[in-house]
């Protein structure tokens, strides 16, 4: 048993009564951070950041401060929180937002002080009517209470933030994306180089895209600092991570956990954790870190909770959402639903993506359907090496961002792991699994 | 119904003020359009455009990249089913069968009395609620057949209209103030506190449609202390 005694940094008052109020986040010492922030210089901040080696918690797990340095000199200079969380399965953010919208401000201070932005916006995902109400009504209060505006707590400090909505579209929680959709525009990602956000961002100036739970921890290492942080964890993996524990457990849900310490096993079977597997049934694979990444099987339950231990069994920690699936599972119809899903977030600019994804679609369709040829598992293995040459991992890549190349994941772990249980479907002509057909009318992609 | 009403002219300017740059404030005003109208008609995206400065392509070609905009009337209820991996795993196209025997309506379809339309969604990010389902983007976790059918019950009599804002509603809480800081917006100089059309507070304790943050409730993160 390895659930530490690791302090709750960011989730401490999520399922509090009225933990979204400035009373209750006040009560529990709200916004000592930001005052303890502007009795420092920006560079001692970047400092703190950089002890506590935070890695970036919105998926890709780039070290905040590392991004802080490679800020453009110039004016104006932007500061844009990720909130549009919409990865297969991750619901951390959206707690975070909806239950503790005053930690989100005031670590967005914290970091646009240290930074010296000009103006700071909060992207939203659309489809969280709640968490935007309630964060506006948050900033309101943050506003009244001197925290945000011209002055902040009678320092030289002013600053504005914008809560700005999203509109439905998976692709603009990439960052380039997400700027143009800010900028009024179709969520089409930019090309990198040169539009690395912090040389080229938000109306071409110099902007740092930070993730909402990787601002949320910086009241807590301001306060605390950021040796305290980075005395939790090992390796690269420090302080703690929120967990979104979704799929064939007892007890879905999301677990703020001490990086690094923490198995799969654990996470998935600790009664205080995930409780087991459904019905007590038999673990057949997970997907450790969103859909984009490889999946992993019960051979790798005691893998730790960790950038370096789960890279190192070829897969990644990603956006921190855990899916385990049970032994009723059918892993074409898993992978199809992925597929499917890339399918129509596809922004449609690069070829490979647009086309691929739909064929891989209609392929897996017609598999899980009772339809399948032999000669489809090489056709597939073929399009993804189209997608993403070699299918390794990490990924090559021909297109200009990431999600092309998040789909062949669940395809190869299909068809490398589970290769009979594909030759099953396509041999007896149906899915070997119930239910054994897919509904009879999907939605016009 | 069509174009922008006055109030929402002036919440619209008032939104333009809080950008560097007038264009950003499109899908925040489209929004606007679609909380007035339960979508975005011709005029009103042509009000827009006039408004911003755009072409009307320019607003179009925006509004049709983003899932939440509809182009043409729906119902009074949207009933988004998540059918993505975690409420797949938990039976969601089950429920979405199910839900389209219940309204006699496949995915993208309208009941014949305008009061549901029924969508296949993309995950809503309640994957410890999965099953779940959003009605004009409001939550409903864990459902079941059998909720469903309550839940449908409760809507058509009107029981859920406090937690359940007519479609297109994003926010009912409204912002206080315009910029202080002493930025420039768009509209030239850092506005002052704006006019309140909406509250700037809302007794957000009393809705229960949270069930996103139930999910965080006790039992559920007790363990990772």
């Amino acid at each position: 048993m390895t659930v530490t005694d690791a302090p709750r940094i960011i989730s401490a008052r999520l399922g509090k009564p009225r933990s979204w109020t400035l009373e209750t986040y006040l009560a529990d010492g709200g916004y000592r951070g930001l005052r303890a922030a502007l009795a420092m210089t920006p560079q001692q901040i970047h400092d703190h950041v950089n002890v506590a080696n935070i890695l970036g918690r919105g998926g890709a797990g780039f070290e905040a401060g590392r991004k802080w340095g490679m800020l453009r000199k110039a004016e104006p200079l932007y500061l844009t929180i990720n909130g549009d969380e919409s990865e297969p399965a991750t619901f951390k953010d959206h707690a975070l937002i909806e239950g503790d919208p005053h930690q989100l401000i005031e670590g967005s201070l914290i970091c646009a002080y240290a930074i010296g932005a000009d103006q700071v916006f909060i992207y939203t995902r659309g489809e969280f009517p709640l968490a935007i109400e309630r964060l506006e009504a948050a900033l309101n209060e943050a506003y009244a209470y001197g925290a945000v505006g011209r002055n902040i707590f009678g320092s030289e400090f002013s600053i504005d933030i914008v809560v700005h909505p999203g509109a439905g579209a998976y692709i603009c929680g990439e960052e380039t994306a997400m700027l143009e959709s800010l900028e009024g525009k179709r969520g089409y990602p930019r090309i990198k180089p040169p539009h690395f956000p912090a040389a080229i961002g938000l109306y071409g100036a110099p902007t740092i895209v930070n993730n909402v739970e990787t601002v949320s921890n910086l009241p807590w290492v301001v306060l605390n600092g950021g040796e305290a942080f980075a005395a939790l964890g090992e390796g690269r993996s420090k302080g703690t991570k929120l967990i979104a524990l979704a799929g064939h457990v007892k007890r879905p849900g999301n677990y703020e956990l001490e990086w690094a310490k923490v198995s799969f096993r654990d996470l998935m079977y600790d009664p205080r954790l995930g409780g087991g597997i459904r019905d007590d049934n038999e673990l057949k694979a997970f997907i450790p870190g969103g859909v984009s990444s490889p999946w992993l099987g019960p051979e790798h339950l005691d893998v730790l909770l960790a950038n370096d231990a789960i890279a190192a069994v070829g897969s990644m920690a990603g956006s921190g959402s855990v899916i385990p699936m049970d032994h009723t599972t059918c892993t074409v119809r898993v992978a199809w639903r992925i597929v499917r899903f890339f399918h129509r977030e596809s922004c449609g600019q690069c070829t490979p993506c647009r086309e691929g994804s739909g064929w891989l679609e209609k392929i897996l369709e017609r598999i899980e359907n009772g339809q399948g040829r032999e000669s489809d598992l090489d056709l597939l293995m073929d399009i993804c090496d189209n997608i993403s040459p070699g299918v390794t991992w990490p990924p090559a890549q021909t297109t200009i961002c990431v999600l092309g190349p998040s789909m062949p994941p669940a395809v190869a772990a299909g068809i490398r792991t589970f290769r009979d249980e594909y030759l099953a479907h396509i041999r007896e002509g149906r899915c070997p699994l119930p239910p054994d057909r897919l509904p009879r009318k999907l939605a016009h992609v | 119904m069509a174009r922008l009403t006055p109030d929402n002219q002036q919440r619209a300017r008032e939104l333009i003020a809080l950008y560097p740059h007038s264009r950003s404030a499109l899908i925040p005003i489209l929004h606007l359009l679609q909380g007035q109208d339960g979508y975005l008609s011709e005029d009103g995206m042509g009000d827009v455009a006039e408004l911003l400065g755009l072409t009307a392509a320019e607003v179009r070609g925006t509004a049709t990249f983003y899932d939440m905009f509809h182009l043409e009337p729906v119902g009074r209820y949207v009933v988004a089913v998540c059918t993505n991996i975690a409420c797949m795993l938990q039976g969601a196209y089950r429920l979405l069968e199910h839900a389209e025997e219940r309204l006699g309506v496949a995915p993208g379809g309208t009941t014949g009395d305008g009061l549901f339309t029924l969508e296949d969604a993309e995950c809503l990010a309640l994957c410890g609620n999965a099953p779940c389902l959003t009605v004009n983007w409001r939550f409903f976790g864990d459902v079941d057949l059998g909720r469903f059918d309550t839940l449908v019950e409760d809507l058509r009599a009107g029981r859920l209209d406090d937690e359940v804002p007519p479609h297109g509603t994003l926010s009912r809480v409204q912002r206080a103030t315009g910029l202080q800081a002493g930025g420039e917006g768009a509209a030239g100089a850092a506005s002052e506190g704006v006019p309140a059309a909406l509250p700037t507070h809302l007794d957000l304790d009393t809705r229960r449609t949270t069930a996103a943050v139930a999910s965080m409730d006790a039992g559920h993160l007790e363990g990772g202390t």
